[in-house]
């Protein structure tokens, strides 16, 4: 038997190198300043979903939802093996939660066959891991969350082994299915050089400045497919902004330049300071 | 979701598994106690599994007013699909104001699930939680006694105060071990209402084959200040100090190899290259030379406080606030400084 994936894949700005310059003035995130990359757990899944393709066969299909930029993650999918790249865009998912997030996606995933669903455990920009859970909740379908290894998958049985933080467990669950992969479960593979070379040209709807340029790419199989929401006849009222339950009430920034040290006097007042200091910037209590 | 009810209950989910209530649970009773006396709600936990009448009284001394029961055969074993229903139904039914879940693989396997179906919000692994009001810039509108709920944001770059003022409840999940535990009162009493249970084998989404859960000693990645010793506390006696400090912190005693070769502390608290590798918001390291292979683990953290009597040791390159002088006289010095800020 041969198994559908489709790998939910995000692309992020690279949280471990911020720096002074990566924070606005007004605390906020200067995204433009940080690079992005693809969200490293969900290379684990891709892994784990190419994995499955090359032990029992099969498809995969990798779907990201972001702006046209984040097309770059699905060309890295493709040099790795993935066999068919989606990018949903559209304004209107501008402001998403995770509720919402998991929304839209649940809605393009079942634009597809599929018999799991891959995510990362976590987006290193949020580290939330809730868009998966949620995902599978608005597919109907259950998951195995923190996947550690797959054991097995026969016809319609999968077993896998969970980390649950304190040890491990062995679930035995009925496809379709929705998992969540950690860093542990394996090494994902580099990009193949011959793979690179085909689709280092693909490009999605949103990248090209012309249409006739769509029309000759998709002749070469170079065209990565562009969804929006009426393509994916979402119901508006849970996306974006409006079908986000959480706001935000404020951001501070809690940036210290490392190399920034501040002499503390071994003293009473002076250590008195130093965590009057700590409680200010939301360090400790 | 449900409609605003400032009436409403805390809840805090009872993560228990196999009779055995996990710590996360007291620790959010201790933050729920506080949220509900300023609401002047009842602060109600929800226990579900098979058999668990024994952990009732646990859940009352540590705060709860009332006890949510929910006992099945089903339930024995957690697992996403039976608890998050059984969540769901409860909320629908008495329509609490706030839920908190430790964000434990469990919490966070579980709420997002609950938060989906009640298509509610949900903040993920809150440090702080707080209540005050919110006015929309636009209508001037304001939100009276909501739910700040503060997480670190961004690799811990910055802290976002997130809020959910229309679709409720408003649910989160609080990082382990950033609450302090609350003194367990032994005369507490809390009410037990028990919950109708209707579920079948269909809503058991996995077969549980095997599980190993290993007593764990100590979470250092879990917390979000860690406080170190090394080789120059001297004596397992003395490290009691770095106890004191991570204890009075609500954060967790590391240590470097030699500390740990020496006999000071269990292994299981060994940071670095060989030990675990932390990411707190503050590592305090007293008497620690600042190897590389102790480096190695705990450079990322977000700030670090170095505590030597030797001005050129390399930890303090690294060290964002730099305390030249023994440990012996700063550490009490500290755990004064912030017992009385507190
Ligand atoms: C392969 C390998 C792997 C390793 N992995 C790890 C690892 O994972 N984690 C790890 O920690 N180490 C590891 N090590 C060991 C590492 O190299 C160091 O030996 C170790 O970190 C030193 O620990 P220390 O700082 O506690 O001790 P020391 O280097 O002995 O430092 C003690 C410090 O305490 C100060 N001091 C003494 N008295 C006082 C006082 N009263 N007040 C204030 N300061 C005082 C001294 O000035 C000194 O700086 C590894 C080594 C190897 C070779
Ligand atoms: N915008 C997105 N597009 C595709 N997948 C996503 C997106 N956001 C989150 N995911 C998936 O959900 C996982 C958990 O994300 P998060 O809940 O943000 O930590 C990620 O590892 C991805 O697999």
């Amino acid at each position: 038997m041969s198994y559908k994936c489709v790998v939910l894949v995000k692309q992020v700005p690279d949280t471990k190198r911020i720096t002074g310059q990566a924070m606005n003035a007004d605390g906020t995130v200067n995204r433009a300043a940080l690079p992005a990359i693809f969200n490293p757990e969900d290379l684990n899944a891709l892994e784990l979903a190419l994995q499955i393709k090359d032990r029992f066969g099969g498809h995969v299909t990798v779907m990201t939802m972001g702006l046209p930029a984040a097309s770059e993650v699905l060309r890295q999918a493709l040099y790795r093996g993935a066999d068919e790249a989606i990018l949903i865009t559209d304004r209107r998912c501008a402001a998403s939660d995770t509720l919402a997030t998991s929304y839209i996606l649940s809605c393009a995933v079942r634009k597809r066959d599929y018999d799991i669903v891959l995510c990362g455990r976590q987006a290193i920009d949020g580290d939330t891991a809730q868009v998966g859970p949620q995902a599978a909740e608005k597919l109907g379908i259950a998951q195995i969350t923190y996947v550690q290894e797959l054991l097995d998958l026969e016809g319609d049985r999968i077993t896998a082994r969970r980390n649950i933080g304190n040890g491990w467990q062995e679930v035995r669950a009925k496809l379709p299915i929705l998992l969540t992969v950690i860093d542990e479960a394996n090494e994902p593979r580099v990009a193949s050089a011959r793979r690179l070379m085909k689709y280092k040209k693909a490009r999605t709807p949103a990248e090209l400045a012309d249409k006739a340029d769509a029309k000759a790419l998709e002749e070469k199989g170079l065209l990565i497919q562009q969804w929006d929401l009426d393509f994916l006849e979402a119901d508006l009222k849970w996306c974006g902004r409006d079908g986000s339950p959480t706001k935000v009430h404020r951001i501070q920034s809690v940036v210290l330049t490392a190399k920034e040290t501040k002499n503390v006097e071994p003293t009473q007042p002076a250590l008195n300071a130093m965590v009057h200091e700590l409680i200010v910037d939301h360090t400790i209590g | 979701m449900i409609e605003v009810n400032t009436a409403g209950e805390v809840w805090v989910f009872a993560e228990q598994h196999a009779g055995m209530l996990e710590d996360t649970p007291m620790e959010l009773m201790s933050k729920g106690r506080e949220l509900a006396d300023i609401l002047k709600v009842p602060l109600a936990a929800v226990m579900l599994g098979d058999t668990c009448q024994e952990m009732v009284d646990c859940l009352a001394h540590y705060g709860a007013d009332k006890v949510y029961l929910a006992e099945h055969p089903l339930l024995e074993h957690y697992q996403s699909t039976s608890y998050a229903k059984v969540i769901h139904d409860l909320i629908h039914k008495h329509k609490p104001q706030i839920v908190l879940y430790g964000a434990t693989p469990c919490g966070r396997d579980l709420a997002p699930r609950v938060a989906s179906a009640v298509k509610a919000g949900l903040t993920a692994d809150c440090t702080d939680l707080q209540i005050g009001n919110h006015e929309v810039a636009k209508t001037g509108k304001v939100y009276e006694n909501l739910l700040f709920q503060i997480r670190p944001a961004f690799g811990g770059n910055i802290i976002a105060t997130i809020i959910n003022f229309d679709r409720w409840p408003q649910m989160a999940t609080v990082r382990e071990g950033v609450m302090p535990m609350p003194e367990p009162d032994t005369h507490r009493k809390a009410k037990v209402v028990k919950e109708k249970v209707s579920l079948s084998q269909e809503d058991l989404a996995l077969e549980i084959l095997r599980e190993q859960r290993q007593e764990r000693k100590v979470n250092l990645k879990a917390s979000r200040i860690i406080v170190a010793g090394g080789a120059g506390v001297g004596s397992r006696e003395n490290f009691k100090q770095i106890w004191d400090l991570a204890h009075c912190l609500g954060g967790a005693p590391g240590a470097t190899r030699a500390a740990v070769d020496l006999g000071f502390i269990d292994r299981d608290h060994q940071v670095g290259q060989t030990g675990t590798t932390v990411r707190p918001s503050l590592y305090i390291a007293a008497g620690i030379s600042g190897a590389i292979q102790h480096q190695a683990g705990m450079s990322e953290s977000q700030k670090i406080i170095a505590i030597n009597n030797d001005p050129d040791a390399p930890i303090f390159n690294i060290a964002h606030y730099k305390i030249l002088g023994d440990l012996n006289e700063v550490v009490p010095m500290m755990i004064k400084a912030i017992k009385e800020k507190a």
